[in-house]
């Protein structure tokens, strides 16, 4: 068997032609209504069924934080009962039909995805427009939703994972839009109001803050004509949220106490915009240090040389309002403290540039050969197609995306290394009962 | 919707084989038996110039030694860390440095592998994935460490979440003699006790090409990957692998109860286990009308349960039902509600035997089970919707002892299922002497110190 490891040594540097394969084979559309609604489509008429993916802009930024997880119930309440259909008539009509339709709302965004066979694809738009525009809000489904929200929001507030997240948020942004809890809470969840969802429904549902893409099998006149008919009832535009952009807070370390096995670690820092010209530099040295799985830098100190997590990572997030670094480790409580050691050495390495020629091939020849990997499923090439428009990137990008990475020079991601990380300005939260920290 | 998917899951993979061969349905896949023994699916799926590739092994945690629960687990992890050629984590980086994304997972019944990569690069993936079916090397230096690894893993999924907790004591009291009694991961203290002869003496044991089944999905068919398995997978040679003999449960006859008490718990919930015949050790028509059962009594949230007590009475936030019955010996059919602010796990109780009370004493009705079936049938076009999906489907099949046509047949088959079959079933299985009740909820008093 040894012979053939030499073509495997070498495959690693081989060039991977895809970029242009990749753009080849996926030819989006964009598709203007005689309304004037735009979206991206692509079209793949394989298989007999359509995804359709959409956001509009808002989110929780539009909460107050005595209705922390208002977005979130509204979005729950859309499929819950609109137009002549009550909530069970609604509900039985996707079920029966093999309909899918889903809404959530989190920190940025209320976002939707439908998907429908394309036998059913009449009901399942009419279904959505009315979901969209003529929602009941009935009292019982109402009740029943903050029931659901309320346990939810219990079961969860003693998981390590959720706190450690929440509390990353607290101390970054305190007295902002971000450390509030876009998950709501269930005091607030409680005294939320029908006339508040109507409120924030009213202003959140406008096509100014709306992005859609589509995938499957359906034509881009077949959507023009469905776009105005889902959407084209909306207001043309509402104001925005009143909120601001904003810097996270220096670095400090937190420990919130739980009695648990293992602690649970959020850590991170302020990240890069996702229309900097130095992103994709950003997003290959994350990828070194954090974001490449078995190839990175902090799996391979924190688990395979040292056994001393599941799982270690780190990403990037690309919040509107304050774009995010960010990762997680969790370790026995006993071990935490040199699992944080590691992280700080590892942010204090790349932060120095300290970035090889190598590291930087294998980072590209695995971004770029991946890429074609994520254009596999109508649902996921729909929610691609949505943050692209939501991005303001032009339909050629799914072609060019593999260029941009190719682009980055070693000599851009050791300086975009040494921009954007920063040991110092690490804030890191451990929940559990870690020995040797704080 | 990840309740959906496993429905998909059990429901594409329950059924007993012996039916004459059926009209291609979902997927229409090629098959073929390398020399060696090997079985092979390939699915032609053409919309991206990549394949999903994967091997199977007819071996799971089921299967463990005695005091050493969990091993396969172990194993499937050390499968990364090296061969007689590659060194520890090479696999994983020549992966990753030709634009493959892959990982690997491990069930009572099943262990795999995968790799989604660039269809050129198949090629490369089989000769690595052959290789350590072979050739795996493991040193102390790498197995230790490795250990500490599973149990942080155990520590993240189990220990650290009351609920996962519970779920392993319910399946303990489930299971009185079987294997599945045993958690996946394996239970902590015989974790810690795994050496590097335990996980070599078992790869010796059941990796064998025999004992595999290789599931190729994407931008090829039968005819570019059979000259590539031949030359990688085929050139192993097969050797004798035990039956898959695991010991057989006892007749159930006493209803059980478990509560797991944390003052970590704030949403308590209730969750109801009945042992249940899987679709290998019935047939198909029992499998699929158990799976009926549970898509009208708890599927969606047009059930009788989520009607009854989530939307009519308001006694629970969630409840449901679902039957997996894609396992190579007995499994459960599953119950599982949360309750409402100010409701009692008594009250939610009551109200979810009544509920069943009546839907196996008056039986179901026609009007429900046409509508169920016809909603499980829309998930096999759902199901085309990705490469691994198909992958998943069969591999899951082939591995609890059911075949390529029980998975084509399956819309098909579906809809043969009567009424009385779905009511019949119904009441042959949901008997309480099967059953174990599971309760999550904080202790009455607060522990000092903590709230709850």
């Amino acid at each position: 068997m040894r012979s053939f490891l030499a073509g495997v040594l070498v495959s690693g540097t081989l060039a991977f032609g895809t970029a242009g394969s990749a753009g080849a084979t996926v030819p989006v559309e964009k598709v203007e209504s005689p309304g004037g609604i735009s979206a991206y489509l692509l079209h793949e008429p394989s298989v007999p069924l359509i995804a359709m993916s959409f956001l509009f802009k808002g989110g929780a930024q539009f909460e107050t934080d005595e209705q922390a997880g208002l977005a979130r119930m509204t979005a729950a309440l859309l499929d819950e009962g609109a137009g002549e259909r009550e909530s069970l008539t609604f509900r039985t009509e996707l079920e029966d039909n093999g309909i899918r339709l889903s809404f959530d709302a989190d920190r940025d965004t209320l976002t939707g995805d439908l998907r429908t066979l394309t036998e059913n694809r009449a009901l399942a738009f009419e279904l959505l427009r009315d979901a969209l525009i003529e929602p009941r809000f009935d009292v019982e489904p109402i009740e029943r939703i903050r029931g659901q929200l309320t346990a939810g929001l219990k079961r969860r507030q003693n998981d390590p994972n959720t706190i450690a997240r929440q509390a990353f948020f607290e101390t970054a942004f305190p007295e902002h839009a971000y450390g509030h809890p876009s998950e709501g809470t269930v005091e607030a969840v409680a005294s939320i109001a029908r006339d508040d969802i109507v409120a924030y429904h009213g202003r959140q549902l406008a096509l100014d803050k709306l992005h859609v893409g589509v995938a499957g099998d359906i034509t881009a006149e077949e959507l023009a004509g469905v776009l105005d008919e889902v959407f084209g009832e909306l207001p043309a535009a509402t104001p925005a949220p009143e909120v601001r952009a904003i810097e996270p807070a220096p670095g400090t370390l937190v420990v919130v106490p739980q009695a648990v096995p293992q602690s649970v670690v959020a850590f991170g820092h302020a990240g890069i915009d996702r229309l900097d010209p130095d992103y994709y530099a950003a997003y290959v040295a994350n990828y070194i240090l954090g974001g490449g799985g078995f190839q990175s830098r902090l799996l391979h100190e924190i688990r395979e040389k040292r056994g001393l997590a599941y799982s270690a990572y780190s990403y990037l997030l690309d919040a509107d309002l304050s774009p995010l670094w960010s990762g997680g480790v969790a370790t026995n409580n006993a071990d935490v403290a040199e699992s944080v050691r590691l992280v700080r050495e590892e942010v204090a390495r790349i932060a120095e540039g300290d970035i090889a020629a190598d590291e930087l091939e294998g980072a590209k020849t695995f971004l770029t050969g991946s890429f074609p990997l994520r254009l596999t499923s109508n649902a996921r090439v729909a929610s691609l197609l949505m943050s692209m428009s939501s991005l303001g990137l032009d339909e050629d990008f799914l072609a060019r995306r593999n260029d941009y990475i190719e682009a980055v020079t070693l000599d851009d991601v050791q300086r975009v290394a040494r921009e954007l990380f920063d040991p110092e300005a690490l804030i890191i939260v451990v929940v559990g009962e870690p020995e040797g920290l704080g | 919707m990840p309740l959906r998917s496993l429905l998909l899951m059990t429901a594409l993979a329950a059924g007993t084989t012996t039916a004459s061969p059926v009209a291609a349905q979902i997927f229409d896949p090629e098959t073929f038996t390398l020399e060696n023994g090997m079985d092979v699916v390939v699915v032609t799926n053409r919309r991206a110039p990549v394949v999903s590739h994967w091997v199977w092994y007819r071996v799971g945690t089921a299967d463990s030694p005695p005091g050493k629960s969990g091993l396969p687990h172990f194993l499937e992890h050390l499968m990364f860390k090296g061969t007689d050629s590659l060194e520890p984590g090479e696999f994983s980086r020549n992966v990753a440095r030709n634009g493959g994304t892959e990982n690997a997972m491990t069930s009572s019944d099943f262990t795999a592998y995968f790799q989604n990569i660039a269809k050129d690069r198949l090629p490369l993936v089989m000769r690595m994935e052959a290789d350590r079916m072979a050739n795996l090397q493991l040193t102390d230096e790498v197995v230790l460490p490795e250990r500490d690894v599973v149990l942080e893993e155990r520590r993240s999924r189990v220990d650290n979440d009351p609920g996962a907790r519970l779920n392993e004591q319910i399946n303990a009291a489930q299971f009185l003699n079987h294997p599945y009694g045993d958690p996946i991961i394996g239970w902590f203290h015989e974790m810690e006790t795994y050496t590097r002869e335990d996980a070599k003496d078992f790869y010796e044991t059941w990796y064998a090409p025999n004992n595999a089944i290789l599931i190729v999905v994407g931008d090829v068919d039968a005819a570019d990957v059979r000259p590539l398995a031949e030359e990688t997978y085929g050139k192993i040679a097969p050797r004798p692998v035990p039956e898959r003999i695991r010991l057989a449960e006892p007749p159930q006859e006493a209803a059980r109860r478990v509560t797991l008490e944390d003052p970590r718990v704030a949403q308590p919930s209730v969750v109801r286990t009945y042992l249940a015949p899987s679709q290998r050790q019935a047939d198909w028509e029992t499998a699929y009308a158990l799976d009926v059962f549970a898509e009208v009594l708890g599927g969606g949230t047009t059930s009788r349960l989520y009607r009854e007590l989530v939307v009519e009475q308001g006694l629970a936030a969630s409840a449901g039902a679902f039957y997996r019955g894609s396992s190579y010996d007995s499994t459960t059919f599953r119950i599982y509600a949360s309750p409402r602010a100010g409701v009692s796990l008594e009250t939610l109780e009551a109200a979810i035997d009544q509920v069943l009370e009546t839907a196996l004493e008056e039986g179901l009705t026609e009007q429900e089970v046409e509508r169920a079936k016809k909603r499980m049938q829309a998930e096999s076009v759902y199901a085309r919707d990705s490469l691994g999906g198909a992958a998943r489907i069969f591999g899951v099949a082939l591995t609890t002892g059911l075949t390529v046509e029980d998975v084509e047949a399956w819309p098909e088959r579906l809809a043969t299922i009567t009424l009385d079959q779905v009511n019949t079933v119904g009441r042959d299985v949901l008997r309480a002497g099967r059953s174990v009740t599971g309760l999550l909820r904080a202790p009455s008093s607060p522990v000092e110190g903590e709230t709850g």
